[in-house]
């Protein structure tokens, strides 16, 4: 397949960048438009599924390997659990925003929580698919061209 | 009413209405035809496809209810992840459904149409879509629209209640798709977390007529035990 799909190939290097600068502004627009952790963490990683289902996964492992997506899965976990953790510390409740930044007269606080809060949801979500996807696609080593 | 100003926009306001209905029609009946397609073929690429044509379909009638964000997450998720993940899992397998010997079953046909009658007659006391007095739109969701703006100051209300008002709800649900994922790695094998050997599934039958034949062992000998208890307790 490696000189086959030639179109498919060059669309792909084309569209591969947009589609992750498309989830993170789907990540960190969350606030103010439709979207947020759990629509860009999917985004994110179907870029990689294009990238595997037409370079094959083999290749795309090699730029996203699965020790990274192992690790992204937990800290995306820890990262929300962490801001619930650290506003206890502060003092609020569990997931209670507003001792973030308690002297804020527009809520800043409930704005730095949300982001962090999302961005873990992006992180889990974006390595647990990207993770069940190399597990699926792994076990057939290559889509031999008849499948297409 | 003579007023060709207001005249004008109520006609337009008609027109708009109309083609809502219209396409909200369009959308509903391709849906059902799209469904109706999936349960008829065997060919489970073309079911994997239609899937991710109803999803599609779903998701642009979700934008026509104006729940952009669900509808955002249907595309995203049903049209495209699910869609890629059927199809990896059918390479796994086969290609064909096996055809289905049609029989009858009666009871089971009057149970569903007994169910589908009362969901029938209970849709007729269901308020009218959009009506703000139905409880769906009252109570709570109403407190969220009012409250949103001087509490958490955030311009998109659905991320103010998933991240904020319900924010120890999602953390639940990010919990939930973070097992999904370790399931998936404990029953297709990661191998070790650096790489991922590659599984291989022992021929069928070779693995297990020696655990069958183990089994029955063990089923024997606990026979033989209780027996022995049974004829102690005779003695």
């Amino acid at each position: 397949m490696r000189d086959e799909h030639l179109i498919l190939r060059v669309v792909m290097k084309v569209l591969f960048a947009p589609i992750i600068l498309f989830a993170f502004y789907v990540q960190f627009h969350g606030d103010y438009g439709p979207g947020g952790g759990f629509q860009a963490g999917v985004i994110f990683a179907v870029a990689f599924i294009l990238h595997a289902l037409i370079f094959g996964v083999d290749e795309t492992k090699k730029a996203m390997p699965q020790s990274a997506l192992s690790i992204m899965m937990v800290v995306g976990i820890m990262f929300y659990a962490g801001t619930g953790v650290a506003t206890l510390l502060l003092g609020g409740n569990l997931l209670g925003y507003d001792v973030i930044d308690p002297e804020s007269t527009h809520h800043a606080g409930q704005h730095y929580g949300i982001l962090l809060v999302e961005f873990g949801v992006g992180m889990a979500v974006a390595s647990t698919m990207l993770t069940i996807y190399y597990l699926f696609a792994g076990r057939e080593p290559e889509i031999s061209d008849e499948e297409w | 009413m003579n007023d060709p100003v207001a005249d004008s926009l109520s006609v337009t306001g008609d027109i708009a209405a109309y083609a809502g209905l219209a396409i909200d029609l369009a959308l509903l009946t391709m849906l059902f035809v799209v469904a109706l397609q999936m349960l008829k073929s065997r060919h489970l690429f073309a079911v994997a496809m239609l899937s991710g044509i109803y999803s599609l379909l779903s998701a642009a009638f979700f934008v026509s209810l104006d729940a952009v964000d669900v509808a955002f997450t249907e595309a995203a998720v049903g049209a495209g992840i699910s869609t890629v993940l059927m199809l990896s899992a059918m390479l796994l397998t086969v290609r064909r459904e096996k055809p289905v010997t049609p029989g009858r079953a009666p009871v089971a046909f009057i149970v569903v149409g007994l169910v589908g009658a009362a969901l029938f007659y209970a849709s007729i006391d269901m308020p009218p879509f959009g009506d703000p007095a139905a409880p769906a739109n009252a109570y709570v969701g109403a407190a969220y629209v009012d409250r949103t703006p001087n509490e958490v100051a955030v311009p998109n209300i659905v991320t103010a209640v998933l991240a904020s008002y319900r924010g120890f709800d999602t953390l639940g649900e990010t919990l939930v798709i973070f097992t999904a994922g370790l399931a998936v790695m404990l029953l297709l094998g990661l191998g070790s977390p650096k790489g991922g050997r590659a599984v291989r599934d022992p021929a069928p039958g070779s693995l297990e007529a020696p655990s069958e034949v183990a089994s029955v062992n063990v089923v024997d000998k606990s026979a033989a035990k209780i027996t022995d208890k049974i004829n102690e307790e005779r003695a």
